[in-house]
């Protein structure tokens, strides 16, 4: 360190420091400037005794006034959940038939169905709804079961083929190959007319063959004209929209062992108003229908309605 | 200055400083009335401005200069300004600070010395001041006095009209956010937004404490402006300087008017001091006489100058350049009928220039150099630029982006379903019709969310609310075989007679494979 001397023309000192000839001075500081910073140690050790601030081995000092970032966010949560009320009881209201007339409820409910799905729904039709094969693209608008905001109320809580549930969607393909209901060249046959039906292939005489034995055998479910039946969840096979699968390969796989997705029944585990919301939120990802009213109840129909008045 | 024993064995440094208390006297003159013009002028822009009205229709507010926040709207007489449009605020912050270099490297610090608001409400409080405890002489008079009855009725009225005039400065900002004359009579009766008295609270305390308490304590500690200032002057710009060439040796007034006096039969029986020469000898040869300055000590510059700096030691940091000492020693200089400007506005170069004796630059050459010229450009083009933006610009505004999860949908014909979230501003202070369509996407179809794809066109209308942002999703499906990405360009149009558009160019996805 240079040596200290005093600045002949201002009479201060230099702290010793030069640098290019140019020395510093040791200018002292004006006193307001002490106190201002007097003044945040009294500041610090008062927060120190009002809050939480000193780690302790297990846990840490509680501080005076009781304050916890815990406490504060159960507070926000609370005060979150009473600010929502008013919004849920009145979804709790209203029949879900209407929901679409109330767009602010409708839009309330998508945001809450958006939340519920990233939490319930995400694990196998996707964080963006798509879907994977085997599991539904929600975002279309090919529907097993139905896409109108009923249905789809209905199918969430009750699920798809839930042992137990009653109201639950069943239906089971059989598996044509393996229980030798069709031998391995008449499914290949099979295969051959499906692909025609949804232009994916040009007639062969293996589809004539085909023909005869979907009409026999799969028109029962899937209908003559094999556009499906959504009370039994019969894909249409004359669309582009393949569940599992349009190719060739696939096809001889689902005819020969047959296929059958499940989902949880939700209303065991989620209240009526989230399935609400679940069910607008999937009718607004774009392949929403609207309701259409139907004469006869079909068997869906018989479910209690769960949205009108749910249990709690 | 230090004193020799100071130097030879040197006290233990202090820490810290006790504050210097100045008390700077009243003064008269041109800078001073200079002072005046600008002070009158910035306090009533700054009082009046959310005073004026500006109509703009039924669904506008109708003040001239608001900062809305709660709708995140800028209002400056006939522009708008949009959060989106943020930019030209920016433009203008940056404009503000090009034009500060541009006037401190052809003028200096004039900031500082006249415009800055510490620098007007000090001054403003200063005078405050010597209404109540008179000028210089009377105000560390009552600083020494005891404290008696006269001396609390005077410190008492001083800190309540500072605190008066806190008050209506903390007071008129937040004019600048709400529509003032409601909200002054909210913020009267008792019910005005919180936010406005703690505003306003904050603002007195801080005017109160800036102007009337820490006054130059601001300029040379805690204001970082003279320390980027410092780095921007040169010796070319003009600052307040000390003629040393023609002031020094200072000489008191009497000593001064001995040579005038001088008389070779006064001179009798003084001997000659050695190498003073005798008056004898200065009356055969006034070559021999010393030099005698201008400047007669009188400190009148000291004692003016508001951060009680003397301008003799030169250029510094505490001298905000307001121009008080040279009106002050020009007073003195007129009584002693000398030339003016002692102390006067110049430059170091030609301080030099003249104390070599040489003629200083011309003022115009100093004013028109490249360093200043560069940055009026820049300043000039930015005002521009952001001139014809501003006229320009259309007040509908469209933004699209591209729903990425997923980034298509097949839909059961097959073909590609793509969605997009539209954000339509309609930025006129009046409900618009507006259609929304789509090109360059062969056998396009667009519906909106509530939509049914049975009705898809190519355009569909709505009508978006008066100054505000409308935020639809918008479904666009075309058939499956195309490139995997494809370009899109939604449109949307006004309706209305006054008309206008924007476009958003995006992309339409596909999957690579048709399939
Ligand atoms: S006012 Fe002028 S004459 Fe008086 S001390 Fe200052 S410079 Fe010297
Ligand atoms: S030295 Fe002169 S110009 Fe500088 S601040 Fe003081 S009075 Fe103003």
């Amino acid at each position: 360190m240079a040596e200290q001397r005093v600045d002949e023309k201002t009479g201060t000192r230099t702290v010793g420091h030069e640098w290019d000839g140019i020395e510093e001075l040791d200018t002292p500081m004006p006193r307001w400037w002490l106190y201002t910073f007097y003044a945040t140690i009294i500041f610090a050790l008062g927060y120190v005794v009002a809050y939480p601030a000193w780690p302790l081995v297990h846990d840490a000092t509680r501080g005076v006034l009781g304050w916890s970032s815990r406490g504060e966010y159960a507070r926000e949560v609370a005060a979150e959940g009473v600010r929502r009320s008013a919004v849920r009881e009145e979804l709790a209201r209203i029949p879900i038939e209407r929901l679409p007339e109330n767009s602010k409820l409708f839009e309330a409910a998508v945001a809450g169905g958006a939340s519920a799905f990233k939490v319930h729904c995400v694990q196998c039709h996707g964080s963006g709804a798509a879907g994977s094969k085997g599991y539904p693209n929600l975002n279309d608008d090919d529907w097993l079961w139905g896409g109108d905001l009923k249905m789809l109320v209905a199918t969430i809580t009750n699920g798809i083929r839930q042992p137990g549930n009653d109201a639950t969607h069943v239906s089971m393909m059989p598996a044509f190959g393996r229980d030798q209901l069709l031998k391995s060249d008449e499914i290949e046959d099979v295969a051959s007319y499906v692909r025609i039906v949804s232009g994916q292939e040009k007639p062969s005489a293996s589809a004539q063959r085909g023909a005869a034995l979907f009409a026999t055998n799969c028109a029962v479910c899937h209908g003559a004209n094999a556009k499906g039946s959504r009370e039994l969840g019969a894909p249409n096979l004359t669309d582009k929209i393949w569940l599992y699968g349009g190719d060739r390969e696939s096809l001889v796989q689902t005819i020969t062992n047959s296929r059958g997705g499940v989902m949880p029944a939700w209303g065991t585990r989620l209240d009526p108003v989230t399935i609400k919301m679940l069910a607008a939120y999937v009718h607004s990802l774009g392949g929403g229908e609207a309701i259409v009213p139907q004469p006869s109840p079909s068997p869906t129909e018989a479910a209690p309605a769960p949205s009108a008045n749910g249990k709690p | 200055m230090a004193s020799p024993e100071d130097l030879i064995a040197p006290k233990p440094p202090q820490l810290f400083e006790a504050r210097r208390k100045i008390f700077p006297k009243a003064v008269r003159g041109s800078y001073r009335n200079l002072k005046w013009a600008i002070m009158a002028v910035t306090l009533a822009i700054y009082y009046i401005t959310p005073w004026l009205r500006w109509d703009r229709g039924p669904y506008a507010p109708d003040q001239a200069v608001l900062v809305d926040i709660a709708n995140r709207r800028f209002f400056m007489f006939a522009i708008e300004i949009w959060p989106h449009e943020f930019y030209y605020v920016a433009g203008l912050l940056i404009m503000a600070a090009i034009g500060l270099f541009l006037v401190t490297s052809s003028v200096g610090r004039a900031w500082c010395g006249y415009a800055c608001p510490q620098t007007v409400w000090t001054d403003l409080f200063l005078h405050v001041e010597r209404l109540i405890d008179g000028d210089r002489n009377a105000q560390i008079r009552l600083q020494k006095a005891p404290l008696g009855p006269s001396k609390i009725a005077k410190r008492v009225t001083k800190h309540a009209i500072w605190l008066a005039i806190a008050l209506l400065t903390g007071g008129a900002w937040v004019f600048y956010f709400a529509d003032a004359p409601t909200l002054a009579r909210y913020i009267v009766i008792g019910q005005g937004p919180t936010v406005a008295y703690a505003t306003i609270a904050l603002l007195t305390a801080t005017t109160y404490v800036l102007g009337g308490l820490m006054r130059e304590q601001f300029c040379i500690y805690a204001c970082p402006w003279p320390r980027i200032q410092g780095a921007m002057l040169d010796e070319k710009s003009l600052l307040v300087t000390y003629k040393y060439w023609r002031g020094e040796p200072r000489t008191h007034g009497l000593k001064r008017a001995a040579p005038a006096a001088r008389q070779p039969e006064t001179d009798k029986g003084a001997a000659p001091m050695p190498g003073v020469p005798s008056l004898v000898a200065l009356a055969a040869n006034p070559e021999l006489a010393p030099k005698i300055g201008d400047c007669i000590d009188c400190n009148a510059c000291v004692a003016v100058c508001p951060t009680g700096i003397d301008i003799r030691e030169g250029a510094q940091i505490g001298c905000i350049t307001c121009g008080l000492c040279i009106d002050a020693c020009d007073e003195v200089m007129d009584r002693l009928d000398r030339p003016r400007r002692l102390i006067g506005y110049s430059t170091i170069a030609d301080e030099q220039a003249a104390g070599e004796g040489r003629a200083p630059e011309h003022p115009m050459k100093r004013l028109f150099r490249p360093r200043a010229i560069a940055y009026f450009l820049i300043w000039a083009s930015i005002g521009l630029a952001m001139l014809f933006a501003l006229g320009t610009r259309s007040r509908l505004d469209l933004s699209v982006s591209q729903n990425r999860n997923p980034v298509y949908v097949r839909l059961s014909d097959g073909s590609i379903r793509n969605t997009f979230t539209l954000k339509v501003r309609n930025m006129q202070s009046r409900p618009r019709e507006v259609e929304v369509s789509i090109e360059g996407l062969p056998g396009g179809a667009l519906w909106s969310e509530g939509g049914a794809r049975e009705g898809a066109a190519n355009s569909l209308r709505l009508s978006v609310p008066a100054d505000k942002v409308t935020k639809l999703r918008l479904f666009v499906a075309a058939p499956s075989d195309g490139p995997p990405r494809s370009d899109l360009t939604f449109r949307v149009r006004a309706l209305d007679a006054e008309g206008g558009e924007d476009t958003h160019q995006i992309h339409f996805e596909r999957p690579e494979t048709g399939r």
